[in-house]
Order: structure tokens, then C-alpha cells, then sequence
């Protein structure tokens, strides 16, 4: 847990005074929807289809069980009593009213959270590793450098309006569970060969219509100089960043087109001018961030308890196998709660299930809670003895689905439903898939399978990095998807290959349907992931099958 | 368009001259392309000149002159192009530019703390209403997160110099 002190809550409350300003000042009518549309975009507030849409941050993914009821409040008292958590570390409510969103905000603000850059054409909320702090192959905590950049980027006087949205996430784990390799930079934590910690700097990764795997500009960069390093980075992409064009804007294009070793040349000329500025990090500066991260007393215990060894409940083991992942300390485990029910649209908790959460984390995980962008919560520090009943009260409020990384814990973007770019539905095509595959039996055979949905050519749904990725488009008033397999956004990450033509909503799970069987008829062991298959055999036999009888 | 120094309305000094116009006595801003016209020769004059600088060319370029222009005004073609942001930077704290530094063009109130902390001293605003608001808005800032040329202490700095009022929650 990162603690709020004096200064950050005095900040808080500026901003929220200013929020409150602006939203008087366009229901007065002094400034136009234009005029206002960017300032309420800094402030994580978008126009959807049918009302406002808030989109609260949630830095790095780590809650407290207090700001977590906090947002069950907002849901029960500004929204429909329900929240969607999304792919990068935020929390959505999408029936919020304008007028009543400074009041929303100061709620929040009272615990410590905020929408800042949560959208529009600045730094967005620095994300990471959800398993962060706990997971026992890390090099450090990864969120003591999101914090840093965090700070660092919070209302950049410079970096404010910049060509088109930027998004940094970090790993310290040999396995990437922050997608680093598709944001505008992608950090990854390492020590060099002298032992001193420092970065390995992406750049230029991205989906969206013109998706991008990120390409190492700077295979190392010292700890001290990141701060530095990323506002030079910045300050090229800010000034010849591409402005005439939004879907050519990302610095993505300009990476690309100037080639990422030009790219790189740039960045270095600007970086030796400001390397050894007051952007230069102290050993003090990090100390304190890192003294505000406070971590569990962590108890002696076993790591075989007899709770455990006694619970032989079947629904439990599958369970218990499936969304239970190692500790870094003995006798801990950190746990997965599905917000992939089935027949549910992916993501959402309602204000009664955070509430719930929240109690039990009080009592099972030391009152903390973390989020990934796989739209999953978890509890990072769990006592092994307590899973089986901490196992019995998820199921009660409907979060212990054994279904986490299987085929039916789908990424979808809110698609036609709610978002006004959106081409077609993306919810229930993902509500249908995880009816297909309820049977927990054939979906754990199937083994770890990403399948990720996108209403549209922005991809909010990632659907280039599903290992099964669908895209749903607009041909002749009619909704049809597009289907890529082989992609992922793990360290091996890679953009998916359309296997052929697009085909109706109605045929879109028969589809995925025939992917699924030809891959259990083709793969090598039942270990060999799906992804794997396809990696070794390519496309054309799962294209034979797909289209075979259409 | 009120210009805002100091934080309160002033009278512009300067007169602008259009491309085609001769230049008059006095203090005057002028465009990029007239200037570059006769650098030397326009900064021999016996007055104040200025020069507006278009927000896609090379600040680099009017290093050469720094030390004789007496204001540099820089373009926000909508509020929504920070380019001129870098640019004002690059000018305080890379060039040393000691002049008065101008934002014009789509200059509005919640900009006028980015543009304070980027080094401006001087604000062509569009609205009567955010000019004469100039001087709230200015304050409604007490934290700063990042370190610019501004010289104000950032969140950190404060932290480490008072640790006892910066006290945990």
C-alpha cells in the first residue's frame, strides 16, 4: 500500500476544486463542449453513447479494502450500483451525471484516489505488475518506480497536450504480466552485471489500427536517470510527434517512421542535454517513496497446513488449481477472484460484491487488493490455511469461477453496448463464449487460452495480443468479426494473424468453436498451449477447419 | 485580446506587423519569416523587437539572437498543441532566454499554471473572463509533482525539508 501524506491530499483536493470550477463554468455555458472536452477527458470523464463515462485510476492496481468500498459508494450512490475494472488498472462507471461528478471525486479524493490522466492526450496512469510486491520472482517492487513516475507525470506542465495519449507500463518479473511490450514505453526492472539497479527501455509498442510489438531503444537505463530518460523521450515525441492526423499520432508512427534506431539517436542528443538536472533521482527521493509502500507482518507458517490436506471438496481443488498462485512467503498465497462469471459481462462488480471483497481482505488479505489488466481482482496475501474458507465466501458472491487464463476469461471492450466509437457488440459475444465453454472439465483441458474481444478498430479489448482475437466490424450495416490467433502480450509477445474472411455475429462462437477443436486435434502434448500449437503449425490448418464447411 | 503580465491586464507595447507591412518606430512583434529577413539588421533599431515563432520550427534557430530580442511570442494554434510548451522550456532553461516569453493564440484559463511553470511571463488570452481571473487561477496550485525551470520546490523537496509537517496517514 502507497500512503497519501499532507502534500498528496492537498493536491487532491486543488485538483478536485478545479474539476468543480470547470464543470460550472460548461453548465453555465462558458465553455464549449470543445473548450471543455479536454479538460474533463484530463480528468477521466468521456461522453458515451448514453450518458457520461468516469474512469477512476487505480495506480499501479493495488486497493485498500477502505478505497475499494469507497468505490462501491460512487457505484451505489452516482452510478447503477455496479463498476467495470478495465484493462489498464482503472475502474469505470458508466452512468454517471456531470453535475454530480465533483461531488463523485471528492468522495474519492477522501481515500486517496482520483481520476487524473486517466484519459485524454497526456500520460496516462502508470501501470504494472498486479502481482507486484508478492510474487517471488520480481527484482524489486515495481510500483516504487511507477510511484516515482506517477509523481513525475501528474500534471506535466510540458507534457500535457501532447500529439495523442501515452501509457507507460513496467515489469520486474521474467514473466510480463503488465504488457509492456504494447505501450508507448514499456519499462522492464533489471540489474546489470555490476549488480545496480536500472531499466530496459521500450518504445513505440501499441494496438489500436495500427498495431506495434515495442522495440528496445535502451537495453539499459541506470535507476537514477529514468526520470530524465523518459522526459527526453517525451520532449521528441512531443515536438515531432505526427498532429495532423489522430490515428497517426502515437508515438508509435513516429518511431516507425523515423526507424527506432533514428528514434533512439534523437532521444540520446536529448537526453545528454538534461541527464544531470534536477531530473537526476537521489537515494532519498526513492527511500521515501519506498518507506510509504508498507507491506503485511507476515507470520511464520506452514506451507502445507492441514486445512488444506482436509479440504477435498472438488469444486474447491479446481479452484484451488486454477486461480491460486505462489507467494514469495512460505505458507502465503496470492488469489485470483474471476470477474468472468458465466453468462457475465467481463469485468464488472457490483457495489454489493465490492463491498464483500473489501470485508474479506480486511480479514484474509491484510486489507489489500490488487487489479489486472486481465479485469480480474486478487487478494495478494492470503494464508494458505484460510483458502478453503476464504474459497467458500468468493463463491457466495459469485467471484471464485475456476476460470482465470481458460478460454472463458475473456478481455472485452464495453463495445456497442456502451461506447459511441464502437462497430459492434463485443459483451454478449463474450456472455455466449463463456456459455459454450461452462464445463470447467473441458475448458481446464483446454489450458491457458486468452481470448480477447474489441468492438472496434481501437482495440480496447487487445484483440491483436489474444491468443484467439476477435474484432468486430462494421461491412454493410451489418456487425461481422475478424478472427487472429497466435498473438499475446506476455514477454514472448506477438501480434495475432487473421485467418481469413470476416464472418456474421451469429457464427462467431461456432468459430471459435472449430479453433478450439482443431487445436486439441493438432497440439503435440496437452501441455503444448494453444499459442505454442500455433507458433509450430502457423494458421492454414486452423483456416481449413474454420472454412472448410462455410 | 487582453495581454496579462504580472498577473494583471497591461497595455501592449508592442505593435504587430503583418508580413507586407513596413516596420514602424517603436516596439514592435514580428513574424518569424520577417524577421529572418535581416536579423542584424532589424535588431540594430533603436526600439524593442520581438519575434513570433511559429510552433513547428526549431527553437535552435533563434539562438544566434537571444541576447538582443527583447520578446519571443509563441503559438497555441488550439489549446489542445502542447508543442510550444517544449518550446517555451528549451528557451528558459536550454537558451537561457531572458526576454519576455509570450503565449498567444488559443490561451486559456486552465492552461495558465502549464504555461507559469513552462516559463511563461506573458499571456495573449482569449477570453475577458480568464484574464481577469488570472490571478486566482495562477494560485490554485500549492504541489508540484516534477521539477521544471520555474524554480518551485517539487512535492518531493517538500517532503524531504519538512518531513515532520508532511506527516504519514
Amino acid at each position: 500500500m502507497y500512503a497519501y501524506d499532507e502534500i498528496d491530499r492537498t493536491f487532491l483536493n486543488e485538483r478536485v476544486s478545479e474539476f468543480r470550477d470547470q464543470v460550472q463554468r460548461r453548465l453555465a455555458g462558458e465553455l464549449t463542449e470543445d473548450e471543455f472536452k479536454s479538460l474533463r477527458l484530463m480528468n477521466g470523464v468521456y461522453l458515451q453513447l448514453h450518458a457520461y463515462m468516469f474512469r477512476v485510476a487505480i495506480p499501479y492496481g493495488t486497493l485498500s479494502s477502505r478505497q475499494l468500498r469507497r468505490m462501491a459508494h460512487v457505484a451505489r450512490k452516482y452510478d447503477r450500483g455496479y463498476g467495470h475494472f478495465t484493462t489498464r488498472q482503472n475502474i469505470q462507471y458508466n452512468w454517471i451525471k456531470l453535475a454530480e461528478l465533483p461531488d463523485a471525486m471528492e468522495d474519492l479524493a477522501e481515500v486517496g484516489i482520483h481520476a487524473i490522466q486517466t484519459s485524454g492526450n497526456c500520460v496516462r496512469n502508470v501501470t504494472t505488475d498486479q502481482w507486484a510486491g508478492v510474487v517471488p520472482d520480481e527484482v524489486e517492487d515495481p510500483r516504487v518506480w511507477a510511484e516515482v513516475l506517477r509523481q513525475y507525470t501528474t500534471l506535466h506542465p510540458e507534457f500535457s497536450f501532447l500529439p495523442r495519449k501515452f501509457k507507460i507500463a513496467i515489469t520486474a518479473s521474467d514473466h510480463d504480466r503488465a504488457a509492456i511490450k504494447v505501450h508507448d514505453i514499456g519499462l522492464r526492472i533489471l540489474r546489470n552485471d555490476k549488480g545496480e539497479l536500472g531499466f530496459e527501455v521500450l518504445v513505440g509498442g501499441g494496438l489500436g489500427r495500427t498495431p506495434f510489438i515495442g522495440k528496445i531503444i535502451k537495453p539499459f537505463v541506470h535507476a537514477r536517470d529514468i526520470i530524465s530518460y523518459v522526459e527526453a523521450v517525451l520532449r521528441v515525441y512531443n515536438q515531432y510527434g505526427r498532429r495532423d492526423n489522430i490515428y497517426k499520432a502515437r508515438i508509435k508512427i513516429l518511431v516507425h517512421e523515423l526507424g527506432a534506431e533514428a528514434f533512439a539517436r534523437d532521444v540520446e542528443t536529448e537526453w545528454a542535454q538534461i541527464r544531470d538536472s534536477a531530473l537526476l533521482i537521489d537515494d532519498a527521493m526513492v527511500d521515501d517513496i519506498r518507506s510509504r509502500f508498507s507491506y503485511p507482518a507476515y507470520e511464520k507458517l506452514s506451507d502445507t497446513p492441514d486445512e488444506l490436506k482436509k479440504a477435498d471438496d472438488p469444486r474447491f481443488q479446481a479452484w484451488l488449481q486454477n486461480s491460486v498462485a505462489p507467494h514469495k512467503e512460505p505458507g502465503y498465497a496470492i488469489v485470483t477472484l474471476s470477474l468472468k462469471p458465466v453468462g457475465g459481462p467481463p469485468g464488472d462488480a457490483t457495489a454489493e460484491q465490492m463491498d464483500a471483497i473489501a470485508d474479506l481482505s480486511d480479514r484474509y488479505s491484510f486489507g489489500e487488493l490488487r487489479v489486472g489488466h486481465e479485469q480480474n481482482l486478487a487478494l495478494p496475501n492470503v494464508a494458505k490455511r484460510d483458502l478453503p474458507a476464504l474459497w467458500r465466501a468468493l463463491d457466495k458472491i459469485g467471484v471464485a469461477t475456476p476460470n482465470v487464463n481458460l478460454v472463458t476469461d475473456i478481455i472485452a471492450c464495453p463495445g456497442l453496448d456502451y461506447c459511441s466509437l464502437a462497430n459492434a457488440r463485443s459483451i454478449p459475444i463474450a456472455q455466449e463464449l463463456t456459455r459454450r465453454f461452462a464445463d470447467h472439465d473441458l475448458a481446464s483441458m483446454i489450458g491457458r487460452l486468452h481470448v480477447n474481444i474489441s468492438g472496434c478498430i481501437n482495440a480496447c479489448g487487445h484483440h491483436h495480443v489474444g491468443h484467439i482475437g476477435i474484432l468486430g466490424v462494421e461491412k454493410n450495416g451489418e456487425e461481422v468479426y475478424q478472427i487472429t490467433i497466435g498473438g499475446r502480450a506476455d514477454e514472448k509477445a506477438e501480434l495475432g494473424v487473421l485467418i481469413g474472411p470476416a464472418v456474421k455475429y451469429a457464427e462467431v462462437a461456432d468459430v471459435i468453436e472449430d479453433i478450439v477443436e482443431a487445436y486439441l486435434a493438432l497440439r503435440a502434448r496437452p501441455d503444448e498451449l494453444f499459442v505454442d500449437t500455433v507458433k509450430r503449425l502457423g494458421v492454414e490448418p486452423f483456416k481449413e477447419r474454420v472454412y472448410a464447411t462455410r | 485580446m487582453p495581454l496579462v503580465k504580472n498577473t494583471t491586464i497591461v497595455a501592449d507595447e508592442f505593435v504587430r506587423v503583418a508580413d507586407e507591412d513596413s516596420i514602424p518606430d517603436g516596439p514592435v512583434l514580428l513574424p518569424a519569416a520577417r524577421f529572418l529577413v535581416d536579423p542584424d539588421g532589424v535588431l540594430k533599431r533603436n526600439a524593442k523587437v520581438g519575434v513570433i515563432w511559429p510552433n513547428n520550427k526549431p527553437i535552435a534557430e533563434l539562438a544566434p539572437y537571444l541576447d538582443r530580442l527583447a520578446a519571443i511570442a509563441l503559438v497555441f494554434p488550439t489549446f489542445r498543441d502542447g508543442r510550444g510548451y517544449s518550446q517555451a522550456r528549451l528557451l528558459r532553461e536550454r537558451f537561457g532566454f531572458r526576454g519576455e516569453l509570450r503565449a498567444i493564440g488559443q490561451v486559456l484559463r486552465d492552461q495558465f499554471v502549464f504555461m507559469l511553470r513552462a516559463g511563461f511571463d506573458a499571456f495573449e488570452v482569449k477570453k475577458d473572463s480568464d484574464a481577469a481571473a488570472f490571478a486566482d487561477v495562477a494560485k490554485r496550485y500549492s504541489v508540484f509533482y516534477q521539477p521544471t525551470g520555474d524554480g518551485r520546490a517539487t512535492a518531493t523537496r517538500q517532503r524531504l525539508s519538512h518531513p515532520a509537517e508532511a506527516a504519514r496517514s
